[in-house]
């Protein structure tokens, strides 16, 4: 049987591996020694104080180091405890560190990479620890990767730490104990490839990070109606791998979008406007979007599935998609306008 | 803090051709700026410029203490601090003016230049938003052991931004190899110092962080040179970051256009005082009373430096603007099918 790991253990693996490689690999985030969030666990006994860097709580100064530290040759790699402190540091991160290199005309790299583990939400962690802040980084141009299984998460992170640019790397609460199959040698998954997690003819379902899964399986109870779903999942949402994306639905003519950020200006929201104005003629019904809505995740747990994204509602998107229901507006919507 | 002219150098070793030297420097400064006015008011430079009029000895006195190979971020009011490392007048015009061969393809501009040959990790148009990125290059020596020094330049309204408190924490607790030069020019714009700053000094703020901060003379060029290679030997030596709160005034108003605006914010008779300062002349004078110049070498310099600045403006005229194509470009280092980015003038998607 292949060596199976869990998520983490992918992560760390990837990590254990390029540093061992690499020299100019240094790691900076609050409470990495200790390895609070699990990566780096044993990577301050093996490389020691100069490798693993714990900072102060300051993201905004310690994210513009690390692009200085790139600048001159370095390839830092930071760790947020919390996902939402990117928003502390975006100055730093879309305003700095992703246009500096455009802003020289082209000079030099910024090789850093960022990681959230355990991005989005948990239960019980309420408003402030539970943004996926990707659409915001998109639009800024930072590369986003956010895989979804173990043996993606070795592959991409391998990938995102030889990068020469600023890279991101979600890796989503939902998906840190997942276990599956990881080969013991290295993995490197190119920025910008896609996979299809399962093959289907009727429709597409893209599904990003965390709800890939919930996808798989939704698509798996939906072949006793007789529904056949192929589930995309980009892995990596810039690059994006646009010409997968459209083979896949050239062959289906139905598109959901299953994404756990916000709605408005969210990631769905720009795969819908990329089908809509590239591959209208090949849509055979409109193109929903299953996603958080807009505001922030409540504390309650018998709120907070009001406003994530969920497989039951996927489900009904699907089955409306393929009925032609999707056409008109439900009579709830109308009543709630 | 005024000038003796008849004050010996405190350092005799230093042969009278550097001291010469920094005087050229402030009057190449000084005339690019003033170049850089006419050619804002002629519209050929687009956008706004934040002249360094006044600030020359910063600066100069500086980068004088800096090697080649050492780190400078500047601010957005920068051009001073990148001739002083070497910039090449010409490139920076041809960037102001948006030319193919400026140091940035004219992607940048005034408030971007940048060459990372020279140790100018860039002029930054956010209010200490260099400073961190200093202080990595910073970090990036003392792991690798490179000897290099940082300095980040920074304002009076900087000292107020909560990233440049956390980044001298960070270099303090971490022994970063770094300068923190404050050119505190009394204004962050129209609001003075004296109103939005706590707490006797800026310098004084250093002794929060547990490392030395001193207010000098920032009019006073050979003055800023003594203390920054202080602060830099200190930091080459590992002992850590220093804060150098350099007292000036910026001759011009905040940018090109502020005489536009007709601000009242500042007196005339204060700019006259401060005037009567002026860094560039006061060291020509001082030089001339310790008898290593005089008025014929003096305008030899002075006509150099008008040629130097003819053919930059020549240069600059004459040069390529870049080709369109070219603005989707130098985003990412590694490309993709899909990249260099998206929009509408590369393609619908």
């Amino acid at each position: 049987m292949e060596r199976q790991l869990n998520y983490l253990q992918a992560l760390r693996e990837a990590l254990v591996h390029e540093m061992r490689k690499d020299s100019s690999i240094v790691v900076l985030g609050e409470d990495v020694r200790q390895a609070l969030r699990g990566i780096t666990k044993g990577c301050y006994e093996e490389f020691g104080s100069e490798r693993i860097w714990d900072t102060p709580i300051s993201e905004a100064a310690f994210v513009g180091l690390a692009t200085g530290a790139a600048l001159s040759g370095m390839r830092p790699l930071v760790e947020f405890q919390i996902g939402t402190l990117i928003y502390i540091s975006l100055e730093q991160m879309v305003n700095q560190a992703q246009k500096l290199r455009y802003m020289m005309g082209g000079q030099g790299t910024i090789p850093v990479t960022y990681i959230v583990p355990g991005s989005g939400a948990r239960p019980g962690l309420a408003g402030q620890h539970s943004d996926h802040t990707y659409p915001s980084l998109l639009q800024g141009g930072m590369k986003v990767v956010i895989p979804s299984t173990p043996y993606d998460a070795k592959g991409l992170l391998t990938a995102a730490l030889r990068e020469d640019d600023p890279v991101v790397v979600f890796a989503p609460a939902a998906c840190m104990s997942t276990k599956g199959p990881v080969p013991d040698e290295e993995i490197y998954i190119p920025l910008g490839s896609g996979e299809i997690k399962k093959i289907g003819s009727d429709i597409t379902v893209v599904a990003i990070g965390p709800l890939v899964g919930e996808a798989i399986k939704a698509a798996h109870r939906l072949e006793s109606e007789g529904i056949s779903v192929e589930v995309f999942d980009p892995r990596s949402l810039l690059p994006f791998d646009y010409p997968l994306f459209e083979r896949s639905l050239r062959k289906t003519g139905r598109l959901v979008i299953f994404d756990d950020s916000n709605r408005t200006c969210g990631f769905a929201a720009e795969i819908a406007a990329y089908a809509s104005e590239n591959l209208f003629a090949c849509l055979r019904a409109p193109i929903r979007r299953i996603t958080r809505a807009d505001v922030p995740v409540p504390f309650s747990i018998a709120l907070d599935k009001s406003v994530l994204p969920s497989a039951h509602q996927l489900e009904q998107a699907i089955r409306e998609n393929l009925s032609g229901s999707g056409c008109q507006l439900h009579e709830q919507e109308l009543d709630a306008r | 803090m005024k000038s003796d002219p008849g004050s010996e150098p405190a350092e005799d070793n230093i042969a009278p051709s550097f001291w010469i030297e920094l005087y050229r420097q402030m009057r190449l400064i000084r005339r690019f700026e003033e170049r850089v006015i006419e050619l804002v008011n002629g519209n050929e430079i687009s956008g706004v410029t934040h002249e360094y009029i006044g600030e020359e000895a910063i600066a100069v006195g500086v980068c004088g203490a800096l090697r080649p190979t050492d780190v400078i971020t500047s601010t957005h009011r920068g051009h001073g601090h990148i001739i002083a490392k070497g910039g090449e007048p010409k490139r920076m015009m041809a960037e102001l003016l948006g030319r193919e061969t400026g140091y940035n393809r004219g992607k940048g501009g005034s408030m971007h230049i940048a060459d990372l040959s020279l140790g100018i990790y860039g002029a930054n148009g956010m209010v200490a938003g260099g400073v961190p990125i200093a202080a990595g290059a910073a970090w990036a020596s003392r792991i690798r052991k490179t000897g290099i020094v940082a300095v980040t330049f920074f304002g009076d309204g900087a000292a107020n931004q909560g990233v440049l408190h956390e980044t001298m924490n960070l270099a303090s607790i971490w022994k970063l190899p770094i300068v923190f030069v404050c050119e505190n020019n009394q204004y962050a714009v129209s609001t003075p110092v004296s109103y939005s700053t706590s707490g006797p000094s800026i310098a004084g703020r250093a002794a929060a962080y547990g490392f030395p901060g001193h207010a000098i003379d920032g009019m006073d060029v050979e003055k800023v040179f003594l203390a920054t290679r202080r602060g830099v030997e200190r930091a080459r030596f590992g002992e850590g970051p220093t804060l150098l709160e350099c007292r000036c005034y910026r001759f011009q108003g905040h940018f090109t256009a502020e005489r536009a605006l007709a601000l009242t914010y500042r007196e005339a008779a204060e700019i006259e005082e401060w005037r009567g300062k002026d860094p560039v002349s006061s060291w020509a004078a001082k030089l001339e009373a310790r008898g290593v110049f005089d008025s014929a070498k003096k305008a030899i310099i002075d006509s150099v430096v008008e040629a130097t600045l003819d053919d930059a403006v020549e240069f600059a005229r004459s040069s390529r603007w870049p080709e369109a194509s070219e603005a989707l470009h130098h985003m990412y280092a590694t490309t993709y099918a899909g990249l260099p980015a998206r929009g509408s003038v590369w393609n619908a998607n």
